[in-house]
């Protein structure tokens, strides 16, 4: 391959799903927790795309607009709740939500 | 797509069609109507149920394709059809028709009637069925999220009721997060092997081609993933708060079909795709089974509420189905290992949504009923109730005569075969534990005064029912049952 070699792509993919593990267990407001998730999603995808032309087969890059696509869904269920928690508490930090425990 | 692809997916195709459908249809069904609604999904329930029964027996391999693997060429497929599916998918349909049937009445007495719920839980349905034909990890990834993203929405079904949105939040936070770790986990397994497809990982892990480290970085991802969908321990935090927050009839539908489907793919993954790295997953998987036993039966010791209790109950009996998985280090056990962990599955199923149904009956508006303390009595005011209710404790602890103990049976000879003694030994102890709870609640309801209010709905009643009498009555024809498993088993793959 020209350029970049592709170890680097897959090792931004690790620190890129590592930060956004780390920003679910970390940050409090449901909102960037979700943000967080999508970040691991995308660092899957970039994982993909490396792999995909180490391999030379398309496999991997057809599996990335799957990704996409579920993420996308994933968004519009996740918001609507996020809304929906926001309208009854005035609130998304999920510290707060905490009625159920025990 | 040629015949034998559209074969394989039939059942699947049908019921997205219906369920498709019936969102449309439901558009013109009157809001006091809406029973209509209810029959109109439990016969596209039973129509599926009906061409999967048509089914049994056959093996076919669905969009199969030609790849190439540093010289290795194999014949891989997309989706699967066999006897394991088959049997799988109809457990599915079958909890799809209880969760309706003790769906319509609880949804109608919460006021949260609303005809999406009967659609979600087909599509649910359909992500459960795809995943046990999984045969790509694409496939695997598409079935796990279209089975959860409906579940979200149901979980957060009784909108603005506040524990109901802050389970929907709290399942759709954590099943997101779980889903990417399967998602990445996929990709190293994808980056090791060049492939995607079960076999096709298989095989280069066989000839020797796959680079194991990133396999087997992978391969634990995924388990991560899958631990959290199963709710195994220490994966297991989201499960109560989730059950509990829940409309009642979700739950029960949750219980079991998400269980059943997540040890499905489990079970197709990990026995098909990496038997190579049986050997490191193996002594893994048996500390996963027991922590989750031992968490599950002690936390629900302290329990005040039923949902929470069965809650707990149900990671524990996640931690039995585990102890199945120890025996794949064994390629002469694995068959076994299957039928044991898919008797069980069935036994669990049919003994979940039974006292389910009973919680139903109790719950009254505004969560009432729930308490433990709101049973007592229930021996008096309504005998058959709880007679039932004892089946099914009795049931889950997994005293006789009941399915729940044919099912631990089988379990534990599968892992005393497999060598796992210490392993078995934690599963009869904590059984022992479980046993002081659950003989709790049947203490309560004989020997506690009190005036429980049940209420009275002819398919609640119905599914309770049914389920005693089958929880008792297949525990006298195992052997058939097993049998029927088993051979559901050797035709996978």
């Amino acid at each position: 391959m020209e350029g970049v070699s592709v170890n680097y792509y897959i090792g931004l993919s690790a620190i890129l799903f590592i930060i956004g593990a780390l920003g679910v267990l970390v940050r409090r407001n449901a909102l960037v927790i979700f943000m967080s998730v999508e970040l691991m999603l995308n660092a899957a995808n970039l994982a993909f795309v490396a792999f995909s032309s180490v391999n030379n087969s398309l496999d991997g890059q057809i599996f990335v607009f799957f990704i996409m696509t579920v993420a996308a869904a994933e968004v519009a269920v996740g918001l609507a709740l996020i809304v929906a928690i926001f309208r009854s508490k005035k609130s998304i930090d999920v510290d707060q939500i905490n009625l159920l425990k025990g | 797509m040629n015949q034998a692809d559209f074969q394989t997916l039939l059942p699947v195709i049908v019921l997205t069609v219906w369920a498709l459908a019936l969102l449309l249809v439901d558009l013109f069904v009157p809001k006091e109507k809406k029973w209509i609604t209810a029959l109109l999904a439990a016969t596209g329930l039973a129509l599926t149920i009906g061409i999967s029964l048509t089914q049994t027996g056959q093996s076919i391999l669905g969009f199969v394709r030609e790849i190439k693997l540093d010289g290795i060429e194999i014949t891989v497929s997309m989706v699967v059809l066999d006897g394991f599916s088959t049997f799988v998918s109809i457990l599915l349909l079958f909890s799809g028709l209880m969760g309706i049937s003790i769906a319509y009445g609880y949804l109608k007495r919460m006021g949260i009637e609303r005809g999406e719920y009967y659609s979600l839980i087909l599509f649910s349905i359909v992500g459960m069925m795809l995943m046990t034909q999984a045969a790509d990890l694409i496939v695997v990834f598409i079935a796990l999220e279209l089975l959860s993203i409906p579940l979200y929405v149901l979980a957060a079904f009784a909108n603005t009721n506040a524990s109901s949105e802050e389970s929907g939040i709290k399942y759709f936070l954590l099943g997101a997060f779980s889903g990417s770790f399967v998602v990445y986990g996929i990709a190293l397994v994808f980056g090791a092997t060049q492939t995607t497809a079960i076999a096709g990982v298989a095989a280069a892990a066989s000839a020797g081609t796959a680079n194991v480290p990133l396999m087997l970085a992978g391969s634990g991802l995924i388990l991560v993933g899958f631990g959290f969908k199963v709710a195994a321990v220490p994966f297991q935090m989201w499960t109560p708060d989730v059950y509990q927050g829940a409309p009642t009839s979700v739950t029960a539908f949750m219980a079991a079909g998400a269980k059943i489907a997540g040890f499905a793919a489990l079970m197709r993954v990990f026995s098909t795709a990496f038997p190579s790295i049986a050997a490191d997953l193996t002594p893994i998987l048996a500390v996963l089974a027991a922590l989750t036993m031992i968490v599950g039966n002690v936390a629900a010791i302290s329990q005040k509420n039923i949902k929470r209790m069965l809650a707990y109950s149900s990671i524990a009996h996640a931690g039995y189905i585990l102890m199945a998985f120890v025996a794949f280090g064994n390629p002469e056990l694995t068959n076994d290992a299957i039928s044991a962990a898919i008797f069980y599955l069935v036994a669990y199923a049919v003994t979940n949504f039974g006292s389910w149904a009973i919680v139903i009956s109790l719950e009254e508006k505004d969560g009432k009923g729930l308490a433990l303390d709101d049973y007592a009595g229930l021996g008096k005011s309504n005998p058959l109730m709880a007679a039932a209710m004892t089946i099914f404790m009795l049931s889950l602890t997994g005293i006789p005569p009941t399915l729940g103990l044919i099912g631990k049976i089988y379990l534990f000879r599968v892992v005393v075969e497999g060598g796992f003694m210490w392993l078995a030994i934690i599963g009869v102890l904590t059984s022992l534990i479980s046993a002081f709870y659950y003989l709790r609640v049947i203490v309560i309801m004989y020997m506690k005064d009190g005036e429980p209010k049940t209420t009275s709905e002819s398919w609640l009643n119905f599914t309770w029912g049914t389920m005693a009498v089958a929880t008792v009555i297949f525990s006298f024809i195992p052997a058939s049952l097993f049998k029927w498993a088993s051979e559901a088993v050797m035709k996978l793959f």
